[in-house]
């Protein structure tokens, strides 16, 4: 069977967004489309898991090349193994339940609504894409093009220092993005060129010189840290997060910020193994650095949107740890732990803004007795914080758990750190439930509690939340071959001890 | 050496496309002395545009089987010679489409009345009142093109220099006719003039310290006495950057950038969108045959210093375009920019130097018209709103305008899927193919900084604030400006999306005649 699942996937969105941003003006129908779009996409993607094997031995399946530029050696070739596969999967969840809950974000006045939910399909669209490249320049391109998306959803749709915010975003973004080009233009003249020699199984493996492979690693790793945002490139991310609409800092953070970890394991680690090693000390530090300025940063906030940027940032510093460990637990929690961060990011920054619609404030200093007036939607405050902080049997738990136990492997000591960082998790997530829900009740009008539309909006996040958190199985099983592919490249041509025992243990399962 | 003169053999037949726009510039001037002041709007139009298709289509049947030099080797008809030929042609129609603009007489258009007569006397008064317009400037345009379909195929220095003053000349009193502001109009002109003939001074001196090295003014001889090695250096590489300093100054690259700025903003702005595009694809197509035909065999010498002032140019052209805040303005220090990103293109001397340049050059030239068109038509009480708090809540008044401009700037950035972005790739990857990777990076640092103000105007545009701007507004222009418009953001995108044809054209004509 031949059917081009992820070029359907791509197409799909992109055809949503053009019949959306070209409904009628008074067309009350907008909202519906973009979500039946959305919808469309996400039973496509079932369609593709169903066609995706577990047991394949191919590095990329669903694969489909064909040549574009061939003057430059670039391809238009997409295919997936676990890990991209999960994160498109994830992205196909949460745009639809972002367009949900995004349903009166902007009024049906002009085209707005319409340029609204059309540049969320784009988006959706751009995401499957970066994803779902297997060809570096085109993985460039996606890259590029999905901050275009996100910041015309925070420059037009945004608070009111909207301008600024959307501004600081494009300008990280780019800046390191273009020194990837360097690195992306180099690789593809360090390997064998050609018409097709921007394909990634093309360009792994490759004899680099040292210094060749380093700098390159470099260019690459600096566009995924800005992109994850590691400590200290995090700073763009608070800003945007404050300004921007809940329902994109969802998709921008749970899903898109990935690309900076996910390209991390795909570009980093397979195309120069030699450097990852290299870079491990420091990485790891920073990762460490980022999961407690994180946490420590969350816990001084007023802000609540800013405060769950803050435990983003953590917890990326979290996976980042998870990946240049090198062990397949490490590896494989830190890959679930992207598609956990990516709900329970959505949990908290969703309840968020329905609290600031209600309240029409995001400082945590207005609230207080909450629970009192609104008590679902604080249960589910509840909920998502406690999926932050890693409770047991619930969803983060897992992932955090495998990741300590990873680092333990080959670091103790960064282990013990990592686990006073899951203490500190706890510190932030509880005082911003206390803040809010807990105390006297508040005198206010009459505030209704969480709507139906709401509660369809939560209620994928806490099945999620479960489901990972009590049977994550399934999950892992998709995701661990390509774990334990992307660990044996690191080691082709490695000879640090601490990697070998990853692979023994890895091919002892 | 003979003492009996020899005519020089000459393909007419190859020449046809520059003869033909050299004689569609001779009609306009007649027409200009002979037609009713009424009716030489209709005659110069139709005739300007039908001199440009008719020379296009001449070029593409008959340039690529008259290849060759001619007329005593001083005219090389090679690949890249026809290529930017071409290229020439087609963004000059695009131009010259942009400068008839008329607004239906509606509203002012870009020119003034009477381009000779003094701001505010009584002959521009007499002028407008009998609703005078300038229609010189097809002929202008005309033979200015012609100069620089000369300048890409010269193959001697004094045709170089000769073609250097054909195409400078009318766009000197090209940059002195805008209607509003006349006294910057003419300043820009003047400044434009002097800084122009200076540069010509330093290209000629340049050309003789050359000649006295060669003995000649052929590049094929020059290319001989270079690598016969004759010993005389230190007329050679002073020469040559004496020669550079002419053709540096042409782009605008720093430090010979000063007049860019003024220039710009100054001129006529459809004149302003022709000279950026137009001049820099025929200033790089003759560096590219200077450096790679004539003077390649000291590469070592110069090398180094274009590196140098490609890395000036980028870095000044970026930081002081954030500074701007004058949309023209902005657009000039950008061209800078883009000279500097062409420059590293250029650097790299191999056949991948010379497609990636020219690809570069189609790039820019096709969004950088349709850009100053734009800027034309966004007008605040019937003139141009050029500065950039004028341009707030654009997106909402005028989408379409809006959603055109914001592409092309996309395309300045250089985001994917714009032709912006191919561009870059093309001249960076040259350059890091050939060791000068450390100049590539600073091309995308360069690129990061301009996409600084690039998306300030975009979000100003969109940032939705009702209140902001007063009363400017998008003119409605006629088909000419649309046209002019949609085909260079059509051309933008498929550049993007589907470059291979172009690619491919640039590769396979990639090399000099010797």
């Amino acid at each position: 069977m031949n059917f081009p699942w992820l070029t359907t996937l791509l197409v799909l969105p992109l055809v949503g967004a053009l019949v959306v941003a070209l409904l009628p003006r008074a067309s009350t129908a907008v909202r519906p489309v973009a979500l039946g779009f959305s919808l469309a996409s996400l039973v496509v993607g079932i369609g593709a898991l169903t066609q995706f094997s577990t047991g394949s031995t191919e590095q990329f399946q669903l694969t489909e090349v064909y040549p574009w530029i061939p003057q430059f050696g670039v391809s238009y070739a997409l295919g997936v193994d676990g890990i991209s596969l999960t994160m498109i999967l994830l992205g196909l969840i949460l745009v639809p339940v972002c367009i949900l809950a995004a349903w009166e974000d902007v009024p049906a006045e002009g085209r707005r609504q319409h340029t609204y939910f059309a540049l969320m399909l784009a988006l959706l669209a751009t995401m499957i894409g970066v994803f779902a490249a297997i060809d570096v320049f085109l993985f460039y391109v996606f890259f590029e093009a999905m901050l275009l998306p996100v910041y015309f959803l925070i420059a037009m749709f945004g608070g009111t220092r909207r301008g600024r915010a959307a501004t600081t975003f494009l300008l990280y973004s780019l800046a390191g993005g273009l020194i990837m080009l360097v690195a992306v233009i180099g690789v593809y003249l360090a390997g064998p060129r050609g018409t097709d020699g921007f394909l990634l199984t093309n360009l792994e493996g490759l004899d680099l010189s040292v210094a060749a492979g380093r700098w390159l690693f470099l260019g690459f790793f600096i566009a995924f840290a800005i992109k994850a945002p590691m400590w200290p490139v995090h700073t763009w991310l608070p800003l945007a997060a404050e300004q921007a609409r809940p329902a994109t800092s969802v998709l921008l953070i749970g899903v898109l910020d990935k690309v900076g970890t996910y390209g991390m394991i795909r570009f980093c680690l397979t195309l120069f193994p030699e450097a990852s090693q290299w870079a491990t000390p420091v990485v790891l530090v920073l990762a460490l650095v980022s999961m407690v300025a994180g946490a420590l940063l969350a816990i001084g906030q007023n802000d609540m949107l800013r405060l769950i940027a803050y435990t983003s940032v953590s917890h990326f510093g979290f996976i980042v740890m998870g990946i240049f460990v090198f062990t397949t637990v490490g590896g494989s929690g830190a890959t679930l732990y992207m598609i956990n961060h990516g709900f329970t990011t959505a949990g908290l920054f969703l309840v968020a803004g329905m609290l600031i619609v209600r309240h029409g404030s995001r400082d945590i200093r207005d609230y207080g007795g909450w629970q009192r007036v609104t008590p679902v939607i604080a249960g589910v405050l509840l909920f998502s914080a406690m999926s932050g902080l890693a409770l047991p049997g619930l969803n983060s738990f897992i992932s955090e758990f495998m990741v300590v136990v990873g680092v333990f492997e080959n670091y103790p000591w960064l282990g013990v750190l990592g686990a006073f960082g899951v203490v500190l998790s706890a510190l932030y997530m509880l005082l911003m439930y206390q803040r809010i829900a807990t105390g006297p009740r508040p005198v206010l009008a009459d505030v209704p509690d969480m709507t139906g539309r709401e509660k369809l909006v939560v209620a994928p996040i806490i099945v999620a939340f479960l489901a990972l958190g009590f049977f994550p199985k399934p999950v892992l099983d998709v995701l661990e071959p390509a774990v334990q592919q992307s660990l044996q490249q690191v080691g082709v041509q490695d000879s640090v001890p601490a990697v070998d025992t990853a692979n023994a243990e890895g091919s002892g399962r | 050496m003979t003492d009996q003169f020899v005519a020089p053999a000459i393909n007419y037949t190859g020449l046809l496309p520059l003869i033909i726009v050299l004689a569609g510039g001779l009609v306009g001037v007649m027409v200009e002395g002979f037609a009713s002041r009424t009716a030489r709007y209709a005659v110069q139009l139709p005739v300007a545009v039908a001199t440009l298709v008719l020379a296009f289509v001449a070029l593409v049947v008959l340039g690529p089987r008259n290849q060759g030099l001619t007329a005593a080797e001083t005219i090389a008809l090679d690949g890249p010679a026809l290529v930017l030929q071409g290229l020439l042609l087609l963004i000059s129609l695009i131009a010259l489409l942009v400068m008839a603009e008329r607004l239906g007489g509606q509203q002012a258009d870009a020119f003034t009345q009477a381009g000779a007569s003094t701001p505010g006397s009584a002959e521009e008064a007499f002028a407008v009142r009998h609703g005078a317009s300038s229609t010189e400037i097809f002929p202008l345009s005309l033979l200015s093109v012609a100069g620089m379909m000369l300048f890409v195929s010269a193959n001697d220095l004094l045709l170089l220099f000769i073609a250097l003053e054909m195409l400078s000349l009318p766009l000197y009193i090209l940059a002195g006719l805008a209607r509003r502001r006349r006294l910057l109009s003419q300043e820009a002109s003047l400044k434009y003039f002097l800084l122009g003939s200076f540069s010509s001074g330093f290209f000629l001196f340049g050309a003789v310290l050359i000649y006295g090295y060669a003995g000649s003014m052929r590049f094929g001889d020059i290319a001989a006495a270079v690598s016969g090695n004759v010993g005389m250096d230190g007329l050679l590489i002073p020469g040559i950057l004496l020669l550079a300093v002419g053709l540096l100054f042409k782009v605008g690259a720093v430090p010979f950038h000063a007049w860019t700025p003024d220039v710009y903003q100054g001129a006529p702005t459809p004149v302003t969108g022709f000279m950026a595009a137009a001049t820099k694809i025929a200033a790089f197509g003759a560096m590219l045959r200077v450096f790679y035909v004539a003077v390649e065999g000291v590469r070592a010498d110069w090398q180094p210093i274009l590196a140098a002032v490609a890395t000036l140019t980028m870095v000044v052209g970026a930081v002081l375009s954030i500074v701007q805040t004058d949309v023209k303005r902005i657009l000039a220090y950008s061209s800078i920019a883009h000279a500097g990103f062409v420059l590293v293109g250029l650097i790299s001397m191999d056949q991948a130097g010379i497609s990636s340049t020219m690809f570069y050059l189609a790039a820019y030239g096709f969004m950088t018209i349709p850009a100053f068109a734009i800027v034309g038509l966004v007008r605040s009480s019937g003139t141009e709103a050029s500065q950039v708090g004028q341009w707030a809540g654009l997106g909402r008044r005028a989408p379409w305008t809006a959603v055109a401009f914001t592409f092309l700037m996309l395309a300045f950035t250089g985001i994917p899927l714009t032709s912006g972005f191919t561009g870059k790739f093309a001249v960076f990857s040259a350059a890091i193919s050939q060791g000068w990777a450390w100049l590539a990076v600073v091309g995308v640092l360069a690129s990061a900084v301009t996409a600084y103000i690039y998306f300030k105007l975009v979000v100003l545009m969109w940032r939705g604030d009702e209140d902001a701007a007063g009363d400017t507004v998008v003119v409605t222009p006629s088909l000419l400006t649309v046209f002019a418009i949609v085909a260079g953001v059509v051309v933008t995108l498929a550049l993007g999306v589907l470059p291979s044809p172009m690619l491919d054209l640039a590769q396979s004509t990639a090399a000099f005649l010797r």
